[in-house]
């Protein structure tokens, strides 16, 4: 290595130091705000406590840690039901094709999600898209309770959250090799066979990042079950939101977020150690 | 020959139909004549109600203006940053990126609420500062490891070349690495735009009662009651889009013509 | 004799625990064609990227033009390089890339022009000054590597394996051509490769690196035939390594070894039962039972291999042991297998590359 090479970074000092000032430190400090007590009206009182720990374990909590868990597991399965096939019949269609997909699946991006979740809104209503075609059609006599329930809110999060899914599990696919699969063919694989011998695993990594990319965020984006599953179904990102603006409780809110902090750190360390990246860039 | 199925097709066409159904339908309903859910007639009325809601078009230019100058701030920090660490060899390198990737690897709700109770505590009015010193930092990763990515693939030979011929840092920057980097820089910028244009969670928290962005509107608005003028906003804004896109892409295919490289297919993140 | 240009002193460098350059001197001199020969791994980048100012050596001193330029950055450093992959600036054209030097000299723009148009006639390329680097082939890139160096007048330049991406019909072409081009500009050239016919046929000087240091340095004649280490002998042409011990010095300067159960004679010095490694070229093995050189060594025919021109014998020794033997095919070496034969070769062709002792 270059003597030169060595030295600190001079020119990457501001994006370092932007760095420590605005993500490390704000962790830090509601790191040690989880510890201290909850003053009587706002705020804090420097006073060391465990009692929002403590109040974790009570069983309102508990249910909606396991109702929010229970989401983002289904969330991640379903995206990848669905977009794992996708990927993988898009990596094989001609090369014009294959960027105009994928361009079609980066667009809604780049519109509001809000309105997104809001056009689910408009179809899954009582008298919306979907119950009054039903209901026109025969199939039924009564308009389905689609909206305000689990359900709803695991349809916004898969819809959400696909895309990642599809882009992850696509650049893995695009990147195999195909005489792999042809040696596989060649060897006496059928073509089942091939893929989840082959395609399958040389493309775990991909997998692994889509999963990661969409489990995480799932358990914080509580506009999607404010909107779609009226206050029935709480998430971490709803209780966290509550005990800041409406308990005002923010020791609580703080250890809520070490909490999935905590969480969020156990999810990526599996993801490294069974891919075997180092770095989180791999996820991306 | 193998029998020809055309299922594969039919499945990426159905998938691509729930992605734009929501979306259709909000366009749709941005033509209804009642607010109610019914097919009611079409009508530009929602477009014109747009038009004279000011809050709505306070929250659009401010949204605007948030974005540009996080994304802008961002650029400059991330790309600096990315030349600055890249073939670099000092202690700490590698915890120093993962905790600059954070932001945007954790659920959002953990930065707005660290983002709530460390501007209290500086004191900070809530407000056009802190939700730019907040957007500025979520931005920041999207160029960061795009710029990274591309430095990754450049042949460091080309820097060195520049070096060997007699070019000063300042000079190799300006002259080399900047230009070849420019794609991935406005790459990871339009796409930190775009993340920053469509916060709700971050903003959520770190906004005052003076400013309101486009998404907290759309958010207050939804909460409320239904406001047929957003499907107007949300049908031009797409509009928007399309229209960009769809310049980008008879940019990019002019240039293939006259010799250019082909277009990539689009991602999130360059990968080398 | 001429003036030396360049010189690396005790040059010693590290990367983390692996040394890369172990004690590297090395005197160039002015206007000459100097070869640093050695496989992949061995320093001889190392080396040509410390001349460059591209690394700094950990001690040592680098003198160019007898200013000790040891710290200096590369920008500062009048020596310029051909990369291995030519380095071409994707995103300027061929005139921009060759210009680049001057620019930052602040040359007038006519002069630039000029001096750009005259590198495109000196490395054939006139007229394509207005493409791309993704424009070219690997040949036309090549050169337009080399007229980006050489238009700044460099004190030496440095030619990191320049010709090895090229196939191989274009690569013995650009051979000559680059010969050419440096004895009509008379610039200092220290080349880089791997490929042994590459430095015989174009240096006046080669260097043989192995692990970190130059274990010969001497013409191609020089290195070829009187190879001073058992790595020399064995990595340019094809040798014949023999242990072989003194029985006696002769009266005419040779040594008489037992070898293989036989006798066999050997240029150089030595004392009667001491131990040596003898390198004999294959193709100064002959065959023959009266040799003028007084000695024949028998061996039986093991097998044949035609090479193309030449036919390669292996000969088995009655203890066992190999011998190759390189002739024109066809004459009398056409021996069958399995039949007895004698081979001798000139005293002056089998070198001491090893003494005991010396490992």
């Amino acid at each position: 290595m270059n003597k030169r090479q060595n030295r600190f970074p001079v020119a990457a000092v501001p994006f370092l130091l932007w760095t420590v000032v605005f993500v490390a430190v704000p962790l830090l400090y509601i790191l040690c705000m989880s510890f201290l007590k909850r003053a009587q009206t706002w705020g804090v009182v420097a006073e060391f406590s465990l009692d929002s720990y403590a109040r974790m374990f009570t069983p309102t909590y508990l249910k909606v840690y396991a109702q929010s868990m229970w989401l983002a597991v289904l969330t991640t399965l379903f995206t990848l039901l669905i977009g794992y096939p996708f990927s993988y019949f898009v990596s094989r269609l001609p090369e014009r094709r294959r960027s105009l997909v994928l361009l079609l699946v980066v667009v809604p991006f780049w519109t509001n999600s809000l309105v997104r979740i809001y056009g689910w809104m408009i179809l899954l209503r009582s008298q919306g898209v979907i119950n009054t075609l039903l209901i026109a059609l025969g199939v039924i006599d009564t308009p389905l309770k689609l909206l305000y329930n689990f359900g709803a809110v695991l349809v916004g999060m898969i819809y959400a959250l696909l895309p990642f899914m599809i882009l992850s599990t696509y650049s893995a696919i695009e990147k195999l090799d195909p005489s792999l699969v042809e040696a596989a063919r060649d060897l006496g694989a059928g073509r089942w066979r091939a893929f989840w011998t082959v395609t399958v695993p040389m493309t775990r990594a991909g997998i692994m990042a889509g999963c990661v990319l969409v489990f995480i965020p799932s358990v914080g984006l509580f506009f999607i079950s404010d909107l779609l599953g009226g206050a029935k179904t709480m998430l971490l990102g709803n209780l966290i939101k509550n005990e800041l603006l409406t308990a005002r409780d923010w020791p609580m809110g703080a250890a809520l977020s070490v909490v999935m902090m905590v969480m969020t750190l156990l999810v990526i360390g599996i993801y490294q150690k069974c891919s075997g990246e180092r770095g989180l860039e791999g996820i991306l | 020959m193998k029998k020809r199925t055309f299922l594969p097709e039919c499945y990426i066409l159905l998938v691509l139909l729930l992605l734009y159904l929501p979306i259709a339908v909000v366009v749709a309903y941005s033509f209804n004549d009642t607010k109610l859910f019914h097919w009611a007639g079409f009508t530009f009325d929602w477009y014109g109600k747009l038009m004279r809601n000011r809050s709505i078009i306070d929250a659009f230019f401010n949204s605007l203006k948030l974005a540009a100058l996080s994304s802008l701030s961002a650029a400059v920090l991330g790309t600096v940053g990315a030349v600055g660490v890249s073939r670099r060899h000092f202690r700490g390198r590698a915890s120093l990126e993962n905790l600059s990737l954070i932001p945007i690897m954790v659920p959002e709700i953990i930065l707005g609420m660290a983002y709530l109770a460390f501007f209290s505590f500086l004191r900070l009015p809530m407000g056009m500062l802190t939700l730019t010193l907040a957007h500025t930092t979520f931005c920041v990763p999207y160029i960061f490891v795009n710029v990274k990515a591309r430095l990754t693939g450049l042949d460091p030979a080309i820097t060195e070349a520049a070096r060997d011929l007699g070019a000063g840092g300042i000079r190799v920057f300006f002259d080399i690495t900047l230009p070849l980097i420019l794609p991935s820089v406005m790459s990871g910028t339009l796409l930190a735009f775009a993340m920053s244009m469509d916060d709700v969670i971050i903003s959520f928290f770190t906004t005052g009662v003076q400013t309101n962005t486009l998404p907290l509107q759309v958010y207050s608005m939804l909460k409320t009651g239904v406001t047929p003028e957003v499907n107007a906003l949300c049908t031009v804004m797409l509009g928007a889009v399309f229209l960009l896109v769809a310049v980008g892409r008879l940019a990019a295919s002019l240039r293939r013509g006259l010799g250019g490289s082909a277009p990539k297919p689009p991602q999130f993140f360059e990968k080398n | 004799m001429a003036e030396t240009i360049l010189s690396l002193q005790n040059i010693h460098k590290t990367f983390g625990t692996a040394e890369a350059l172990s004690g590297v001197s090395l005197e160039v001199e002015q206007g000459e064609f100097l070869t640093l020969l050695g496989p992949s791994g061995c320093g001889k980048t190392t080396t040509l990227r410390i001349i460059a100012g591209l690394e700094s050596p950990d001690s040592g001193r680098v003198l160019l033009q007898g200013q000790d330029v040891t710290d200096w950055e590369p920008n500062r450093r009048n020596v310029n390089t051909v990369f291995q992959s030519y380095a071409l600036f994707p995103h300027m054209n061929v005139a921009k890339n060759i210009g680049y030097g001057l620019r930052l000299k602040k040359t007038p723009k006519p002069e630039i022009s000029r001096r750009v148009e005259e590198m495109l006639e000196l490395v054939q390329l006139p007229g394509y000054g207005g493409r791309m680097p993704n424009q070219l082939s690997g040949g036309q890139r090549q050169r337009v590597a080399i007229a980006r160096a050489i238009v700044n007048d460099p004190a030496v330049l440095l030619l990191d394996e320049p010709l090895g991406a090229l196939d191989l019909q274009l690569r013995r072409q650009m051979q000559t051509e680059l010969k050419a081009l440096q004895k009509d500009l008379g610039i200092t050239f220290i080349y880089i490769t791997h490929d042994q016919e590459e430095a015989l046929n174009m240096s006046d000087r080669i260097g043989i690196m192995n692990a970190g240091k130059i274990l010969q340095l001497g013409t191609p004649d020089d290195v070829y035939e009187r190879p001073q280490t058992r790595f020399a002998a064995e990595f340019i042409g094809q040798s014949n390594i023999l242990h072989a011990s003194v029985e006696q010095v002769c009266a005419d300067g040779t040594l008489l070894l037992s070898f293989a159960g036989g006798r066999v004679k050997a240029a150089g010095t030595g004392h009667p039962g001491e131990k040596l490694v003898l390198s004999v070229r294959t193709e100064r093995v002959r065959f023959g039972a009266e040799s003028q050189y007084g000695f024949a060594l028998p061996g039986t025919v093991k097998a044949h291999s035609y090479t193309g021109g030449m036919l390669r014998t292996t000969l088995l020794l009655p203890d066992g042991q190999e011998l190759t033997v390189n002739g024109m095919g066809g004459g009398h070496s056409r021996a069958g297998v399995g039949e007895s034969v004698q081979v001798y070769w000139n005293p002056a062709c089998a070198v001491i590359v090893e003494r005991e002792g010396t490992p």
